[in-house]
Parts: C-alpha cells; sequence; structure tokens
C-alpha cells in the first residue's frame, strides 16, 4: 500500500524535518552567527535571544501567512476576476450576487442558522448541564449528550436520515406519524421553510454535548456563597438559576455562543448531504461549494462574504483577547 | 441543595431524573437506529422499522412447488414444502417461520389465508399450511413445470454482518478507510511541534509584537476556511503539487495552526513562573528549557490538541473535496458516503448504514477512551 507508506513517510519527514529545522537553526544562531564567547559576548547572547522568539514562530508563522492571511487577499482578488481568472470584471460577480435569487435564499437561510443554531444549542447544553449536574449518573448522561461531537457531519446527517426518511417503515417521525393515524408519510425536508429547521436540528444535536461541557464547568465555578444566600432569601429553583446562576456565567455564555456561531458559518456538509441545497435549503458555504467548479471567480465572491459575516465576531475576539492580555 | 428548599424535593428530583433520562433519549436514539439497521438484513429494513427488529417481520416471496405429481383417480396431486424450493427458501436466510396467507397470482400475492383450500381456474386447488406444506391437485398432468406460489410468511428476527461485508470488500470503503488514516495522522502529528515551539514563544518568550502576534491568532481562529479554498488550490497546482495527499497535509496542517497554537499557549502561560525562572538561573537557554521542562509539563495540552485535530481532520467533508482528487484511489470515507454511496445506493439503507457506522466508529471510540484530555482541552480554550 504505498498511498500508507507516503503516510508514514510524510510522518518522519514532517517530524524530522521540524526537529532538524529547530535544532540546527538554535545550533547555528548560537554557535555560528552569534557565538557565546570572545569580545562581544554580551551583545551576542543578547542578540541570539532576540532572533530566537522568530525562529521558534518562523513555521508556524509561514503556514497561518500562506494559508489563512494569504488566501483573504487572494480570494478577494479572485473574486475580481472572470472564470478563467484572465480577465479582470470588478464588482460584476457581487452584482450577479446581490441581483438576488439563489443567493438571497442561502443568505436568508444562513441568517436562520446564525439565528437558531446557536442560540438552541446554547440553551439545550445550559439546560443540560444544570439538570445532570446534581445526577448520581449525570457524567453518564453528559457522556451520551456529548457523543455526536465526535461523529462527522456526513455521519450525523445519514443517522438523521433514518428518522427523516419518507418511509413510515424508517423513517421515526413517519412512524410516528402512522402511529398517530396519518398515513400519508411526509419527507419533511421538502416542507417549505421548516426544512430548514430539521437540517439545523442536526447541527444543534451536535452543538450541544460542547455547549453543555463548558456550561458545566462555568456553573460548578460559581462561588457556593452567592447560592446559599440566594437560597436564605426565599428563591425557587427557577429563580436561582435565571436569576442568580445564568447571570454569573454570562461570559461563558457568549463564548460558547460565538463559538458555535463561527462553525454555523463553515458547516456545509450538513445541506450538502441531507438536500444538496435543494428545496430552498441552500446556505452560503453550500452555495459556494456549488460553483467551486464551474465558476471560482464566483466562489471567492461568496467566500468574501462569508468572511464578511463572521468579521464582527472576529473583531469582538481579539477585543477581548487583548484586554484579557492587560 | 436547592431542592430542599422548595419542600418538594423528592417530586423535583424524579422530575430531574425523568427529563434527563428523556433527553439521553432523544439524544442517543438516532444513532442507535443507525447502529442497529446496520446488521439487518435489506428486505428486513425496507419492511419494518429498525424499532421492530426483535420482532418478525412479514416478508412476502415466492417460490414454485414441485413437479413430480402422483396420480390420483383422473387428477395429479403434487404435495411437498413451499420452503424446498431454492428460490422461497432465499428470502429467508434465517429460516422461514409461520406462512400466513398464500396466493398465485403477482398482484394478490396473499389472496388465501393459510390452510385453507383455493380453488384456482381449470379446476386445479391448491392449499398451503401454515408450515409450508402444499398440496396441489390438477386435472392435467404438470409435466415439469410446478404451480407458481406466491406466499406471505413471518421471518424470524435476524442479524447479519453482511452490510459489513459488502461494504468493507465490494464498495472500496477499505480503501476510503486507509485513505482516511493516511490524511489524519501526519495531518494530526506534524502540527503539535510547530504550534508548540509558536506557542512557547509566545508564553514565555519577549519580543516587541508578541501581544499584535497573539491577537492575530485569535483572529485568525474565526477566519472560514472557504477563503483558502481557491487561492490555495490555485496555489498548489501552480507549484506542481495540484491535488493529492501532500497538498491536504499541508492544509490541515495550516488550517489546525492557530487552535492549536491558541490552546497550547494558553496552558503554557499558565504554568509556573517559578519552574521557567529557576532553569534560566541554572542557566538552560530558550531551546533547552522548552524541550526538558515546558514540552513535556504541556502533554495534556498537546493531547487536547491532538484529540481536536483527529477528529476534526477524519470527520473532514471540505477540504477533502477540494484538496484531494476524486478518483477511487484517494477518497476518504466522508466523500465516499456523501457523493458516491448518498447518490448511487441512496435507497440501499443497510449499505449507508454500515458504512456511516464504520466511518463514525474509530471517532467514537478515540473520544470516549479519551474523553477527559478532550474536556479539558475544550474547556482551556473557551472558559478564562
Amino acid at each position: 500500500m504505498p498511498v500508507v507508506l507516503q503516510g508514514i513517510m510524510t510522518i518522519l519527514v514532517g517530524v524530522g524535518g521540524c526537529v532538524g529545522y529547530f535544532y540546527a537553526s538554535n545550533m547555528i544562531l548560537d554557535r555560528v552567527i552569534f557565538p557565546a564567547r570572545g569580545a562581544n559576548i554580551g551583545r551576542n547572547i543578547n542578540r541570539a535571544n532576540a532572533v530566537r522568539p522568530w525562529l521558534f514562530m518562523f513555521p508556524a508563522i509561514f503556514v497561518l501567512s500562506l494559508y489563512l492571511v494569504y488566501p483573504v487577499v487572494g480570494s478577494a482578488w479572485r473574486s475580481l476576476y472572470g472564470r478563467d481568472g484572465q480577465d479582470f470584471i470588478g464588482l460584476a460577480y457581487y452584482a450577479q450576487l446581490f441581483d438576488g435569487g439563489d443567493f438571497t435564499t442561502a443568505f436568508l437561510n444562513n441568517l436562520l442558522w446564525v439565528i437558531f443554531v446557536p442560540a438552541a444549542s446554547t440553551f439545550m447544553g445550559l439546560v443540560a448541564a444544570q439538570l445532570t449536574d446534581k445526577l448520581s449518573w449525570g457524567n453518564f448522561a453528559k457522556a451520551m449528550i456529548f457523543m455526536p461531537m465526535a461523529i462527522s457531519f456526513v455521519g450525523a446527517s445519514l443517522i438523521w436520515k433514518f428518522v427523516y426518511a419518507n418511509d413510515a417503515d424508517i423513517g421515526l417521525i413517519n412512524a410516528i406519524r402512522a402511529g398517530l393515524g396519518w398515513t400519508d408519510p411526509v419527507d419533511v425536508l421538502q416542507i417549505p421553510f421548516w426544512n430548514n429547521f430539521f437540517l439545523m436540528v442536526i447541527l444543534v444535536w451536535i452543538q450541544t454535548g460542547f455547549a453543555m461541557v463548558i456550561l458545566s464547568a462555568a456553573l460548578r465555578g460559581i462561588p457556593e456563597e452567592t447560592i446559599e444566600a440566594a437560597i436564605l432569601d426565599g428563591a425557587n429553583p427557577f429563580q436561582l438559576f435565571f436569576r442568580v446562576k445564568v447571570p454569573q456565567i454570562m461570559p461563558t455564555i457568549v463564548v460558547v455562543w460565538t463559538t458555535i456561531t463561527v462553525l454555523v458559518l463553515k458547516v456545509f456538509d450538513i445541506v450538502y448531504t441531507m438536500t444538496g441545497g435543494n428545496f430552498d435549503t441552500e446556505i452560503l458555504p453550500s452555495y459556494m461549494m456549488d460553483y467551486f467548479v464551474t465558476s471560482k471567480g464566483f466562489a471567492s465572491a461568496i467566500a468574501v462574504v462569508i468572511m464578511i459575516t463572521v468579521l464582527p465576531v472576529m473583531l469582538w475576539n481579539i477585543r477581548e483577547a487583548r484586554r484579557e492580555m492587560r | 441543595m436547592m431542592d430542599n428548599v422548595v419542600g418538594g424535593k423528592s417530586s423535583l428530583t424524579w422530575l430531574t431524573h425523568i427529563s434527563v433520562v428523556l433527553l439521553v433519549a432523544v439524544w442517543l436514539i438516532p444513532t442507535i437506529g443507525l447502529l442497529v439497521s446496520s446488521f439487518r438484513e435489506r428486505d428486513q429494513i425496507s419492511e419494518s422499522g429498525w424499532w421492530l427488529a426483535p420482532f418478525p417481520v412479514e416478508l412476502t416471496a415466492r417460490g414454485r412447488t414441485a413437479a413430480e405429481a402422483e396420480r390420483d383417480g383422473d387428477i395429479f396431486v403434487v404435495t411437498g414444502n413451499i420452503y424446498d424450493d431454492a428460490e422461497a427458501a432465499s428470502y429467508f436466510p434465517g429460516g422461514g417461520g409461520d406462512v400466513v396467507a398464500f396466493g398465485t397470482r403477482g398482484v394478490d400475492p396473499t389472496e388465501f389465508d393459510a390452510g385453507t383450500v383455493a380453488e384456482l381456474d381449470d379446476g386445479e386447488t391448491l392449499r398451503v399450511e401454515a408450515d409450508g406444506s402444499y398440496r396441489w391437485t390438477t386435472p392435467e398432468d404438470p409435466g415439469d413445470r410446478g404451480q407458481r406460489i406466491y406466499f406471505a410468511a413471518q421471518s424470524p428476527p435476524e442479524f447479519t454482518l453482511a452490510n459489513y461485508g459488502q461494504v468493507l470488500s465490494a464498495d472500496n470503503m477499505d480503501r476510503a478507510f486507509i485513505n482516511t488514516l493516511t490524511v489524519t495522522v501526519p495531518a494530526t502529528v506534524i502540527p503539535i511541534l510547530i504550534a508548540a515551539f509558536a506557542a512557547y514563544a509566545l508564553a514565555w518568550m519577549d519580543f516587541p509584537g508578541r501581544g499584535l502576534l497573539i491577537a492575530l491568532v485569535v483572529g485568525l481562529l474565526v477566519v472560514p476556511l472557504q477563503l483558502a479554498l481557491v487561492p490555495m488550490l490555485d496555489l498548489h497546482n501552480r507549484i506542481g503539487i495540484g491535488q493529492g495527499f501532500l497538498g491536504i497535509w499541508f492544509a490541515h496542517t495550516a488550517f489546525g495552526m492557530p487552535l492549536a497554537v491558541y490552546l497550547i499557549r494558553n496552558y503554557m502561560a499558565g504554568l509556573p513562573r517559578d519552574i521557567i525562572e529557576c532553569a534560566k538561573v541554572d542557566g538552560a537557554n530558550d531551546f533547552e528549557l522548552f524541550v526538558r521542562i515546558v514540552l513535556p509539563l504541556s502533554l495534556p495540552a498537546l493531547a487536547a490538541f491532538s484529540i481536536f485535530q483527529f477528529l476534526w481532520t477524519w470527520n473532514d467533508l471540505l477540504v477533502a473535496k477540494v484538496f484531494l482528487p476524486s478518483d477511487d484511489a484517494s477518497k476518504v470515507m466522508t466523500v465516499k458516503i456523501a457523493d458516491d454511496l448518498l447518490g448511487s445506493r441512496g435507497g440501499d439503507w443497510g449499505i449507508l448504514a454500515t458504512a456511516a457506522f464504520v466511518s463514525i466508529a474509530v471517532p467514537i471510540g478515540v473520544f470516549f477512551a479519551l474523553q477527559r484530555f478532550f474536556v479539558r482541552g475544550l474547556l482551556a480554550g473557551s472558559v478564562k
């Protein structure tokens, strides 16, 4: 199996190359360029220490700039050129996007996803975290709810096909309908508008575990005194939860919410596998992949739109990170 | 603790138990459905839902009676058991159950109840008993051709590994499995070392622009990777890598890098300052300090990231679709399932379920084995 061999070779070359690079570059820096001996020993050591961080960071900075920074510019640039990348067409693709039609559908659907999925996952995660918190078998329950995190979006879509299938002998929903007396099976993925929600449920199913684990840790971090004080003041369990606990973990809720929001804008697998974007379920990531082969310029324009959508979250994250470092 | 204040301690506790049971059930049932379906016969899947898998299924089958007739006065009598017919038996690999009804016409295969005598055209009669034995009488010599019988019978619940056999041998899934592994392992191992060095520099070395770089990494965490697809595939083509494993290793390494640097830096920054300063006083330079002290201490963070990266690369569909060629020799499992199986075998639920289960079994195993590290990593990345 030559592919496997190629993989093993890559690991060896990759890891060996990295170790070799870090080791050798340090050696050269300390022994050859700025040797810690001779007349300028003090100056040399300082200079070597000033260069060393950049040696350590060089491979990471290199791949990051190549694969994540350059593409921001590259995609924006490419979206101004036509199908073969030669003829300059300016903003024609953007004009085409906003002409309406499929893009509007995809954009509005994506808006639904961005609102519904993070809200539902965070809410379900919070409920699951609170309910399982004091339970003797809470850890087992948590592991079960957390498990979909390990499943691929493709796998999850297939799993949910067995719930949604348009056949009362395969799809759970239609079986329940049949049990209640409706004998005609429905294809829930073809119900206009609501089919989007059936797709979103899959992502909520996956992401609830993530929200639950993080919020559960945050709930445990709440100081006992505040809870005791609230109980002494006669708060009932619901007041305790919504008025005392939730406000205290608000920062974590926001982090979970934004993390899931960013994820939603990347997931194309579910729509691609379940409906292929048909029945008005298109979202931006899947819309982009529709054009990936036929029109790279148009696909780039969609990617740029996705980037612009994420931009507020990105700036907010950076601001938070900088505030923490101070 | 909150319960005893309200006084309704037990009722609220019970409510909690029941809610969590329901929640867990809702979360597990879809996956269980997939697992059960992957072990069922194709005919059984289309006849009854997976939730009925432990119960017998009524299948409609067809067969033909034997042709050796005995003469009885002026009629010919053929007797035998329908399950002795190879065609009829082929519907019931696990052995046939009770015959419920039978018929002689494909349009109405359950025209007569089992055990009754059916009057056919031309003075023929046919009776099929519940155990499958039949008696067919006809005024003419049947020659070498028996009577066609359609019948409905209970097929006992049956679980089989046939789907797995087919998925792994006939559908190229074995190749896809190896391809997935080939993509995943280098794409998980290589970023760790690169990220660890960078994380150390960002956590414990002093240089101008450090804050800016950390902010940049945080910003890159949310850059949608869709942006990289067109320009990087172009670049790969221009520099001659093209579509292939080398390209996807690079791509995954880079796409995982922001999270790797961020996670590992957060962890390293939390290491006790004393240890690092003691080592520096003892004359260790940054390289030795990193390799001998910081790296071993950061193992939990490295483990957490590698689980993330493993799950992410194993489960990825988008990057594989773009950076790998779409031939069978390099298809990974997710692409195989989404593009091949769903398209050409859209109705073959057993095969679909099995393929999906083969692809999710490894990540689920890894996940349950290393859940502790995974949770720790999630927390390090999100809770401050």
